[in-house]
This record gives C-alpha cells, sequence and structure tokens, in this order.
C-alpha cells in the first residue's frame, strides 16, 4: 500500500488515479497509523513552501515521514513535495524543510537568463546524471511535464536528472531511499506512469 | 530543452463533446474520455475542457466527465466554461482539472483572478481572452465574442497578470473559424507587453499556420485548436513531426 500524505495540500485525484491506473493499491491519507502502516509514502504539494512546511510540522506530519524515512521507507517527494525534502527554502522568507536531502530551495530568477519566462512550465526532456534512483541512462530526452519557479540546489551526487532551461535545473534527486521528482510523474503520459510504477517497486531499506 | 505545446479544445454539453469526427479506433466520437485518450496517445500536450452547458444538471454531467477523463488520462487538463466564483474553481479541481480558465467570469468579477491565485497558485489560474479589433485598439469581448465590453485588452491582460494570472489564452475573433493562420500581430502585441506562458488561439487551419506561429513569434508558448484537431484537418503526430522538421521543439511520442 502507497500512502499519499494528505496535509492539506493541493489536489491528489490526478496522483491517486494514475497510481490506480497502473493497479498500485494506493491511500490518500494524513492518519498516522495509515501513514506507519504503509510500504511506501509520496509526499506530493502544490503552491507556497512556508505554507506547506509550516502545515506539515504543525500537523506532527512532518516529524513522522522524517522517521519513517529514517527506517528506509520508500518515500517520493514530487514538486512542491521534493523540494520539501532539502535542508531549507529561500522562497519569500527562509523556511527549514524535512533535512532528508542535503541542500536548498532557491529561486529560478537571477539564475536563468531574464528572457526565460517564470514559472518554467511545460514539457522538458531528462538529462540522466546518474541511475541511482528512478531513472536509468536509457531515459535519456525523456519528456515530462514540470510547473516550477524554485528549484533545487544540492551536491550533484544526489541529482538523479536535470532539464535543460537557460542552464541545468535539477528535475529529478535521490538519498538512499528517498526520491523526489520536481516535475510531475502522474500529469507527464505514460513515461511518467512508468517512473511511479518503479518508485513502487523500491523495497524498504534495511 | 522546454517544447511548444499544442492543445486541443474539445466543447463539452451535457457531458458530450459538441463536434466530432470518426478517427480510426475511436468508438463514441462525442465520449470525452474516449477522444481525451485518443488526443493523449497522439502527442497531444495537454487538453482543455469547455463547458457549454448552461443547466445545473448539465454541470453535473460535466464534472462527472471530468473526474472519469481524470482518472484515465495522465496529462495536464483544463477547464474553463462557466467559472465564475472560487466555488467553481474548488468544483472543477476537486475532479481532476490541473487549470481553470476564466474569462467572463473574471470581466464581470476581477478580484476572482487575485483570489484564485492566492488560494490555488497562478500556475492554476489562465485568464482566456476573445478579441477584436475595434476602433483602431485590440477590445475585449465577453459571452463568447458577443458582447463588447469597451476595454482595451492589452492594459487588460497586464492587468490580470498582475494580479495573478498565470497564463493567457488569446483567442483572436477576427481570425478565429476563418483558417487563414494565427492573428501574429495580436499575439505580437500580447507577447510584448507580458511575460506569464502565452496560448494562441483562433485561426489555425492548416499544420503551416502553426509553423509560422511558432517562427514568427518564439515568445509563444502554445498553440490551441478546436475543430481542426476534431475533424481531421490536421493530426497532431503529422503537425509535431512538421514542427519537428522545421526546427521548432516539440514533445515526439
Amino acid at each position: 500500500m502507497v500512502a499519499i500524505i494528505d496535509y492539506g495540500v493541493g489536489n491528489l485525484f490526478s496522483l491517486n488515479s494514475s497510481l490506480k491506473a497502473i493497479g498500485i493499491p494506493s491511500i490518500v491519507t494524513g492518519k498516522r497509523d495509515e501513514i506507519l502502516s504503509a510500504d511506501r509514502l509520496i509526499l506530493p504539494g502544490v503552491g507556497a513552501f512556508g505554507d506547506a512546511a509550516e502545515k506539515l510540522f504543525d500537523t506532527g506530519l512532518g516529524e513522522l515521514i522524517i522517521s519513517e524515512a529514517g527506517k528506509g521507507k520508500p518515500l517520493l517527494g514530487i514538486c512542491l513535495g521534493m523540494q520539501l525534502l532539502f535542508d531549507k527554502s529561500y522562497e519569500f522568507g527562509e523556511y527549514k524543510g524535512l533535512g532528508l536531502i542535503p541542500g536548498e530551495v532557491v529561486p529560478m530568477r537571477g539564475v536563468i537568463p531574464d528572457d526565460l519566462k517564470i514559472p518554467h512550465i511545460g514539457w522538458n526532456s531528462l538529462i540522466v546524471k546518474n541511475e541511482n534512483g528512478l531513472f536509468t541512462m536509457t531515459d535519456q530526452g525523456r519528456f515530462v511535464y514540470f510547473v516550477h519557479s524554485f528549484y533545487a540546489e544540492c551536491d550533484d551526487r544526489y541529482i538523479s536528472a536535470s532539464a535543460e532551461y537557460g542552464c541545468e535545473l535539477t528535475a529529478a534527486v535521490s538519498n538512499k531511499n528517498v526520491f523526489g521528482c520536481q516535475f510531475h510523474p502522474e500529469k507527464s503520459g505514460d513515461f511518467g506512469l512508468e517512473i511511479l510504477r518503479r518508485f513502487c517497486s523500491k523495497e524498504q531499506e534495511t | 530543452m522546454i517544447t511548444k505545446r499544442i492543445i486541443p479544445c474539445l466543447d463539452v454539453r451535457n457531458g458530450r463533446v459538441v463536434k466530432g469526427m470518426n478517427f480510426e479506433g475511436l468508438k463514441d466520437v462525442s465520449s470525452p474520455v474516449e477522444l481525451a485518450k485518443y488526443y493523449s496517445s497522439c502527442g497531444a500536450d495537454e487538453l482543455v475542457f469547455y463547458d457549454i452547458t448552461a443547466s445545473a444538471e448539465g454541470r453535473k454531467l460535466f464534472t462527472d466527465v471530468l473526474r472519469e477523463v481524470a482518472a484515465n488520462v495522465f496529462i495536464p487538463l483544463t477547464v474553463g466554461g462557466g467559472i465564475n466564483t472560487l466555488e467553481d474553481f474548488d468544483r472543477v479541481l476537486k475532479c481532476g482539472a490541473d487549470k481553470v480558465s476564466v474569462n467572463s467570469g473574471a470581466i464581470k468579477d476581477p478580484d476572482l483572478v487575485y483570489r484564485a491565485a492566492k488560494l490555488y497558485g497562478s500556475q492554476c489560474v489562465i485568464l482566456s481572452c476573445d478579441i477584436k479589433r475595434k476602433d483602431g485598439e485590440f477590445r475585449v469581448f465577453a459571452k463568447g465574442g458577443r458582447e463588447d465590453t469597451g476595454m482595451e485588452a492589452i492594459s487588460w491582460i497586464k492587468k490580470c497578470v498582475s494580479i495573478g494570472a498565470g497564463e493567457i489564452v488569446v483567442n483572436s475573433i477576427d481570425t478565429d473559424g476563418v483558417k487563414h493562420g494565427f492573428d501574429i500581430e495580436m499575439l505580437k502585441a500580447v507577447c510584448d507587453a507580458v511575460s506569464v506562458p502565452i496560448i494562441a488561439s483562433g485561426g489555425a487551419g492548416s499544420v503551416d499556420d502553426f509553423i509560422s506561429l511558432f517562427s514568427s513569434l518564439p515568445k509563444v508558448d502554445a498553440g490551441l485548436a478546436a475543430s481542426v484537431f476534431h475533424y481531421g484537418e490536421i493530426l497532431i503526430k503529422d503537425l509535431k513531426n512538421e514542427l519537428d522538421r522545421n526546427g521548432i521543439p516539440v514533445r515526439l511520442v
């Protein structure tokens, strides 16, 4: 069972449907016992980092996710959910994240050329950096759907894939049993479903 | 590399797609779910569902259909038509829409754009604008292009972007239905005024129209059309192959 963590941020209908479509049992939940008993966790999210982090920590779900991930349970953060895996974000202030992957979330503005639009929105191709995460080198150039204005800056060893948008932006990350996609696999067609399938085949690390 | 998006728009009345033709492998030409799956498999980058229902029962059918599409098609979905309040946003987002397009609703109450962007994020709020040349300016029309609002279009779009509209659909009434190409002049005026993604609509009649759109206006992010796709005059697969051959970045499936 995959628990899609519901902490009052964003629309989880499509994500839940996409897991159903590939035959993976899932539950949308904010309940402690259901998260504890799930085999894998997905942390979704849209909107602003500060609000989302506050909701996660206020509900106690933040600590729960940290401890479950610490036990080796596979965790996938999507979009803002990926950004929340990092130490902190500078989106409209400075906010603490879950600290599961060393690094921080910073604005694209000033990093990418001024003539490129922000948010980075649409289908962009992946540049696979290493095979530690959910990708293999054969995924080079596959298209996925992005919508974001901030991106994660971290050590290269955590970057599974990037995407070119004036410069290379972090597209996917991994750190042992913790995975993250800046793009939306649930909106990235058949290839997106394949990525979810791969995540769901990851076993608990011991 | 970021790609240009090709977006078919489907008009839905009482839960059924209004126009359509028989594509190979399509059992029911007016089933929104079947058509959505078909377009997605052909390489459509997003889909727009436009609710042209007037009645409450029709609205209910529309959201049922939307839920079914969202459960089966995994590309971004935009919903437009009859979006006048935050409750309307909530209603369609809960059923699986990723973005909501507002048109007359924003004209009646511009604050709707601000409130929706604040609640759901700018990425979720698309301003759709029907524009026609009148008295030497670009004029915003309401009610499906029937009513002159008296507002100048570029300043209206700038205003909506400043309060949170995340993308703009520019629909030229002057070129709509004529099938002689997109309204490059009007689109250029919008491109020069704002820096959010711009979706061109109205006038597509051939593959060449899309090529000249993206070649002459690199700042246009997407091309939207309805009948040329529904009647099979342009096949999305062929269109994307041709764009690719002409050096325009597209996602090939």
